[in-house]
C-alpha cells in the first residue's frame, strides 16, 4: 500500500492511496458531514451532503467516493461549499415528514443532528412524500414519507444479509424504496432482523414497538406478569444511559424490570440453559447416527426465516430445540404455572430480546405447546430503555439486584449466547463433559471468539473428531450453507446468527452508527461485556446449573424425553 | 397489483418454457438482469408478479431489484398492453406544444391512467418520451399509426376509429 501527499484546507497530510477524500480528512482531524455514507457498507455518493472543492475537478465532489492522489488539493468549509451542502439539506428535508416531536427517532436522529449542525432555516421547499405506512410486518414499521432515499437498508439488506427483501425502485421523484410489487415488508421475504432498522439515519425504517400493550398487562391486576431478559439486553441496555460500555448491567437492569412492576423477573439466561440440554442431547445422538449432520442451531429467528425461504432442504438439519425465549416461555406456562399453582391463562410472559425478529418468532402458531403462546410479548432493548425512562427510574443510580430465585439462576455458558460464537462454546462445554463423563477444566474456546466472518475448529471429543463452524451475518452463513448443500464441506456441528457479531448487534439494540463513527468497537465492548459476566458465575456449564437439574428431575424426566420434545421442540416449514 | 389477461399474453406454459431458456441463455453474462427484462416484456407483452419471480429466481438475485429495474425504466411495464396501445409523446418539442392537454384528454375519455390498460383490454396509455417526429408535435402514436399536431378536440374523434 502506498502513500500519497495530500493537502486539506491547507493541512499538508500523508495518506493511504487506497483511502477516500472523506477517510484522509479524519486525519487532518475534520469532520465531513455524511448520510448515506456507511462505512464497508454504503459508499453511493448519492446524497450530496458530503460535498468539497477539489482542485482542477469540474463542480463540488462527494467526499465519501472520491479517491485521494498524489498533490490533491481539497477545500471543505469555503462558503460556496457550505451552502451547496445546506441546499442539498434543505432540499431533502423538504420531502421529509417532519413530525420530529411524535417521531421514534426524535433526538436519536442523523438528519435532525444534521440539520442542526449545519444550521437549516425554514425549509422553503414543499415536498410531495405522502403518507405511505407499512405496519404489518411483526417488527418493523416502514413510513416512507420520512425516508431520504440513502439506500443504507438496502445496502444492508441485499449486500450484508443476502435477503434482498426492499430495493429501489420507480424513479425520479417517484423513487422509493419497497419490497416487490409494494407489498408489505409482512409479506415478502423479509426475515426481521432488523439491520435495515439499525442503519436508517431517520424514522423511515423502526422498531414495531410493543410498549403499550406490556404496560396494559403490567397495569392489569389479574395477569401474573413475568418478564426474561435475554442475554445481549445487559450488554447494551447501559449505553443508553451514558453507562461505560464493556460491563453487562444485569444488576441495574433487573432492579429497574421490577420497579416498573413485574411480578416476577426471570433470566433467559435459564432458558439458554435449557437449550444447550436438549440441542446438545440432539447433537450427541445426531453424532451417533450419523444422520442429519451437519446439526445447525436454531436460536437465530432471523436464521430460521431465511432457512425457510432459502435453504428448505437443510431444514431436517436445524436443531428441533426451540430457542430459549421460547422454552422458558414454555417452562413457565407448563412447570411453573403447576409448581406456583398459577392458572397459565393468568401468566402474561414478556420477552426482552435484542432482537427484532424475536417479535415474529412469538407470533408462529406452533410455539404453543402448552395451548398458550409460550411468549405473549417481544420488547426489544430500545423498548426497554423507553420504558425505564418512561418510568422515571434512574437507571445509572440503581443498585444492583438478583433475579427472581429459584427460577433466574443461569449458566455463565448461556450469558455467551449473546454473541457469534456462544452458543456453539456453550454446546460444546456440555457435550465434551457428557461423552467424557468427567469434568473439564479448558472451557474457553477461542476458535469460535472474535471477529471473523467465518470461525472454524477441528476438536477432538471423547477419541472423536469433531468439526464445527460459527457463522454470523446471513451473507456469509449463505455462502457456508452453499458449500453444506453442495456437500463441499463436512462440519458436524454449525452455530448460525443471523446479524454480524451476533445478538449483541441485533436490530433491537441501542443504535451503533454514531458510537461507531466516534471510533468506539460497540461489537467488542458488547462481547467483552458477556465473557466478563461469563467468568464471573459460579456455574460455567449449562448442565451444572442446579435449576436446570431440578427441574428435569422433577418434570421433564430427562434431556430428549417425550415430555421434553413435547414442551421444548418445535418444528419449521418451507416458505 | 391484480394481474390483468388479454388474448395475446396468458401465461401459458409453452411461453414460460421460453422464459426458462432466455434465463439459461443469460445467466452467466455480466448484466443480465435487463437484456431479460426485455426478451421477457417481448414474450408475455408485459412482465408479471410471477415473470419477475422467474427471472429473480434464475438469475439469483432478489425479487425486490427485479421489480426496481422493471419500475425505473419506462420501456418496461408492468401491465398488459391493450389491443391498441396509445403512447403520448411527452418529450420537449410536444411538451411545449401541450401533449400533457392531449394526455389529460385521452386519460379523462378512456377512465385509465398513462401506464394503464381499459378494463375490457382494448386501450392502453403510455407516456413515451421523444418519438423522434418533433416537426409534428405534439405526436400521438396507435400501434403503428403516427397522429400529428394533436390538440385535445381530436382525441375523441381519433378513439372512434378503433371503436
Amino acid at each position: 500500500m502506498g502513500k500519497v501527499n495530500i493537502t486539506i484546507d491547507g493541512v499538508n497530510i500523508e495518506a493511504e492511496d487506497n483511502l477516500t477524500v472523506l477517510e484522509a480528512a479524519k486525519q487532518a482531524n475534520i469532520d465531513i458531514p455524511t448520510l448515506c455514507y456507511l462505512k464497508k457498507i454504503n459508499k453511493i455518493g448519492a446524497c450530496r451532503i458530503c460535498l468539497v472543492e477539489v482542485k482542477g475537478a469540474r463542480g463540488l465532489q462527494a467526499a465519501c467516493s472520491y479517491p485521494v492522489s498524489e498533490g490533491l488539493v481539497v477545500r471543505t468549509n469555503t462558503k460556496e461549499i457550505m451552502d451547496a451542502r445546506r441546499s442539498t439539506l434543505e432540499l431533502i428535508l423538504s420531502n421529509h415528514k417532519k413530525n420530529c416531536l411524535s417521531c421514534s427517532r426524535n433526538t436519536d436522529c442523523e438528519l435532525q443532528a444534521l440539520a442542526d449542525r449545519m444550521g437549516v432555516g425554514d425549509v422553503v421547499y414543499e415536498g410531495t412524500a405522502e403518507d405511505e405506512i407499512d405496519d404489518l410486518s411483526t417488527s418493523i414499521v416502514r413510513d416512507n414519507s420520512k425516508c431520504v432515499l440513502c439506500r443504507r437498508c438496502v445496502a444492508v439488506c441485499k449486500n450484508v444479509q443476502t435477503v434482498g427483501a426492499i430495493d429501489v425502485a420507480y424513479r425520479g421523484m417517484n423513487s422509493k424504496i419497497t419490497p416487490a410489487f409494494n407489498k408489505s415488508l409482512g409479506e415478502s421475504n423479509c426475515i426481521n432482523c432488523g439491520q435495515c432498522v439499525a442503519v436508517c439515519p431517520v424514522g423511515a425504517l423502526t422498531i414495531k414497538y410493543n410498549i403499550d400493550r406490556v404496560w396494559d398487562a403490567i397495569n392489569n391486576e389479574e395477569m401474573h406478569v413475568v418478564v426474561q431478559t435475554a442475554p445481549a439486553v445487559r450488554a447494551a441496555l447501559g449505553e443508553e444511559f451514558g453507562l461505560p460500555m464493556g460491563e453487562a448491567v444485569t444488576g441495574k437492569m433487573v432492579a429497574a424490570l421490577r420497579r416498573m412492576g413485574f411480578d416476577k423477573v426471570f433470566d433467559t439466561n435459564t432458558g439458554a440453559d435449557f437449550t444447550i440440554m436438549e440441542e446438545g442431547t440432539e447433537f450427541i445422538e445426531r453424532l451417533k447416527s450419523g444422520k442429519n449432520l451437519p446439526l445447525i442451531t436454531s436460536c437465530s429467528p432471523g436464521w430460521v426465516k431465511f432457512a425457510e425461504h432459502n435453504f428448505p432442504e437443510l431444514i431436517p438439519n436445524l436443531s428441533s430445540a426451540k430457542s430459549p425465549m421460547s422454552m422458558y416461555g414454555a417452562l413457565l406456562k407448563s412447570y411453573y404455572a403447576k409448581k406456583n399453582n398459577i392458572d397459565p391463562s393468568k401468566i402474561f410472559v414478556v420477552a426482552v430480546m435484542p432482537c427484532t425478529a424475536k417479535k415474529f418468532e412469538c407470533e408462529r402458531p406452533e410455539l404453543s405447546a402448552t395451548g398458550y403462546p409460550d411468549i405473549d410479548a417481544v420488547i426489544t432493548t430500545v423498548e426497554l430503555a423507553k420504558m425505564i425512562k418512561q418510568s422515571g427510574i434512574m437507571f445509572e443510580n440503581l443498585e444492583d439486584e438478583m433475579f427472581d430465585e429459584p427460577f433466574g439462576e443461569a449458566s455463565g455458558a448461556a450469558t455467551i449466547f449473546g454473541t457469534s460464537g456462544g452458543v456453539m462454546e456453550a454446546a460444546i462445554r456440555t457435550v465434551t463433559e457428557v461423552l467424557e463423563n468427567k469434568s473439564i477444566d479448558k472451557i474457553e474456546y477461542e476458535e469460535v471468539r472474535g471477529n471473523e466472518t467465518i470461525k472454524e475448529a477441528e476438536l477432538s471429543i471423547a477419541g472423536q473428531k469433531v468439526k464445527i463452524a460459527v457463522v454470523s451475518g446471513l451473507g456469509n452463513a449463505r455462502k457456508l450453507m452453499e458449500l453444506v448443500r453442495d456437500g463441499k464441506v463436512d462440519y458436524q456441528f454449525i452455530e448460525v446468527m443471523a446479524c454480524p457479531g451476533g445478538c449483541i448487534m441485533g436490530g433491537g439494540q441501542p443504535r451503533k452508527i454514531v458510537k461507531e463513527k466516534a471510533g468506539i468497537d460497540v461489537r467488542g465492548e458488547r462481547r467483552k461485556a458477556l465473557y466478563n459476566e461469563d467468568k464471573r458465575l459460579p456455574h460455567r456449564k449449562s448442565h451444572q446449573n442446579p435449576y436446570v437439574k431440578q427441574v428435569y428431575e422433577e418434570y421433564l424426566e430427562k434431556p430428549g424425553s417425550e415430555k421434553a420434545h413435547h414442551l421444548l421442540h418445535t418444528h419449521y416449514t418451507e416458505r | 397489483m391484480a394481474e390483468k389477461k388479454c388474448c395475446c399474453c396468458e401465461l401459458n406454459s409453452e411461453k414460460l418454457k421460453r422464459l426458462d431458456q432466455i434465463i439459461e441463455e443469460h445467466k452467466t453474462m455480466e448484466g443480465a438482469l435487463i437484456p431479460v427484462l426485455h426478451e421477457a416484456q417481448e414474450l408475455f407483452g408485459y412482465l408479471p408478479e410471477q415473470v419477475q419471480q422467474k427471472i429473480a429466481t434464475g438469475l439469483g438475485c432478489s425479487l425486490a431489484e427485479v421489480f426496481g429495474v422493471a419500475t425505473f425504466y419506462s420501456r418496461f411495464t408492468l401491465e398488459p398492453k391493450g389491443k391498441y396501445n396509445i403512447q403520448v409523446c411527452l418529450g420537449t418539442a410536444c411538451y411545449v406544444k401541450g401533449a400533457d392537454k392531449v394526455l389529460e384528454k385521452l386519460e379523462q375519455l378512456l377512465g385509465i391512467k398513462a401506464g394503464q390498460t381499459t378494463e375490457d383490454g382494448k386501450f392502453s396509455i403510455q407516456d413515451t418520451r421523444c418519438v423522434g417526429a418533433c416537426g409534428l408535435a405534439p405526436v400521438m402514436v396507435i400501434n403503428d399509426e403516427v397522429y400529428g399536431k394533436m390538440t385535445p378536440d381530436m382525441v375523441e374523434g381519433i378513439l372512434a376509429k378503433y371503436n
